[in-house]
């Protein structure tokens, strides 16, 4: 099978070989309709091996859970062909909904309705904690 | 609108007005006696507590105000389901201040999102008691004048001892200030803490198992006890209880201007023979505790003398 070149949509380039699975299920690219292809295991002069998404339509990204499952993902926007724009990205400050605090003791597991959100409290290690207990997400 | 959740929530000249307040108070408690008329004061503790909440209602009973609230869940409407959100909602419409106490690390955040009133943390599981931390910079200033240039000696549950992060961060932010912390292995300061509050800031400290020999060189002995609550095995709790005891004759190891302070309540961390040893400062300070929460209190309600 040979995957055509997208004339309009999104390629997420540079991802960690074996991200690409958690990634399209995080953005729900199984609910489009437009055509998406998974590479897996590229070959990569940075990364060694890598995977790569691309979506045969420009989408909507939610670039802060991009950003939190792989900062080293850069975004291509491809339009009439040509890559028109394209992000690097960072671990964002906030994350929501996108990981559960898993301390037992934590409000968020009785609470009904409460969001799960982390915060970003030491950006070279990449840790997040929890803005309601503190603890560290895993 | 401000709330009190975590004691870093207050900067240190914020920490430095309310123990001027509350030195203020209790020189000169008529001057206070009416300062909150008509104003009440929710006290929605959802876990026991004898100190924090009697001292929450002396408190605010000094002023002039007037008190409303439940002492345990089985009492309120959570113990019918009701989440933190929703009895929140509900009670500013009743009070003009809340001060709270939860199992549920986090519920006092939760509360103040929705709040339409100023919420303060009594306590949430082993995460933040801010108003314990004030009560114990408070204290530390009353008996010696200052807070820095101190050696800070925190004993006993360094792990799960809430009272001994708070304290750890809140002391941290004064300079000339060191740290001995003493502890059973297993229950050492937790890691994060050692390396973003301790190693990052780079602060003076040290760790040791042995009570006896860092004694000698405190001014402050912080004890703690081990408790219960926090063990989800109760074999490990058991074990770990008795691993220090302070006593009278440990007590002549100390400087004579050393003072012992504990957030109370104790078990047998302290002999009861050390209670009258001018340096035992730990009823001094449960007393402290209502002067500084009436100082919050004003605070928070933005009112003046």
């Amino acid at each position: 099978m040979i995957i055509g070149q997208i004339k309009n949509g999104i390629v997420l380039d540079h991802i960690h070989a074996g991200k690409a699975m958690k990634i399209y299920d995080a953005l729900g690219l199984g609910e489009l309709e437009c055509t998406v292809a998974i590479i897996k295991n590229a070959d990569s002069v940075k990364l060694g091996k890598k995977d790569i998404l691309k979506v045969f339509e420009v989408i909507d990204l939610d670039l802060d859970v991009l950003g939190y499952i792989d900062p080293g993902i850069t975004v291509n926007i491809i339009q009439n062909g040509k890559v028109s724009e394209r992000k690097h990205l960072a671990l964002p400050e906030r994350i929501t909904d996108q990981i559960r605090c898993k301390n037992p003791r934590c409000i968020t597991s009785v609470e009904q309705g409460l969001p799960h959100v982390f915060r970003l409290t030491n950006r070279e290690q990449g840790i997040y904690r929890c803005i309601y207990c503190e603890s560290k997400a895993k | 609108m401000k709330h009190l959740i975590d004691v870093l929530d207050l900067t240190v000249q914020e920490i430095d007005a309310l123990i001027e307040r509350a030195a203020d108070i209790v020189e000169h408690p008529d001057r206070y006696a009416h300062v909150c008329a008509r104003k009440k004061l929710a006290a929605l503790f959802f876990e026991p507590s004898t100190r924090t909440r009697l001292s929450f209602e002396a408190a605010m009973y000094e002023l002039g105000g007037n008190v409303i609230g439940f002492s345990d869940a089985d009492s309120s409407s959570a113990a019918k389901g009701e989440s933190v959100s929703d009895t929140i909602r509900v009670v500013c419409s009743y009070a003009d201040i809340i001060a709270m106490r939860h199992p549920k690390e986090g519920a006092p955040m939760v509360a103040s999102l929705k709040s339409t009133v100023p919420i303060i943390n009594a306590g949430d599981g082993g995460h933040n008691h801010p108003t314990q931390t004030l009560t114990d910079l408070f204290t530390i200033r009353r008996e010696f004048g200052r807070l820095d240039g101190l050696t800070i000696g925190c004993c006993g549950d360094l792990k799960f001892g809430r009272t001994v992060h708070s304290l750890l961060n809140a002391m941290s932010r004064y300079t000339g200030v060191k740290f001995v912390l003493i502890s059973p292995e297993e229950l050492r300061v937790p890691e994060y803490l050692r390396k973003e509050l301790l190693v990052e800031r780079n602060l003076d400290y040290v760790e040791t198992t042995d009570l006896e020999s860092a004694l000698p060189d405190l001014d402050v002995l912080y004890m703690t006890r081990v408790q219960r609550e926090r063990f989800f095995n109760e074999q490990d709790y058991i074990r770990l209880k008795d691993s220090y005891v302070l006593t009278r004759e440990k007590m002549a190891l100390a400087k004579d201007t050393a003072r012992i302070l504990h957030p109370l309540p104790r078990v047998n961390e302290i002999s009861v023979d050390v209670d009258d040893d001018p340096r035992a400062a730990y009823f001094r300070q449960a007393e402290n505790g209502k002067y500084i929460r009436m100082a919050l209190i004003m605070k928070l309600l933005e009112v003046e003398v």
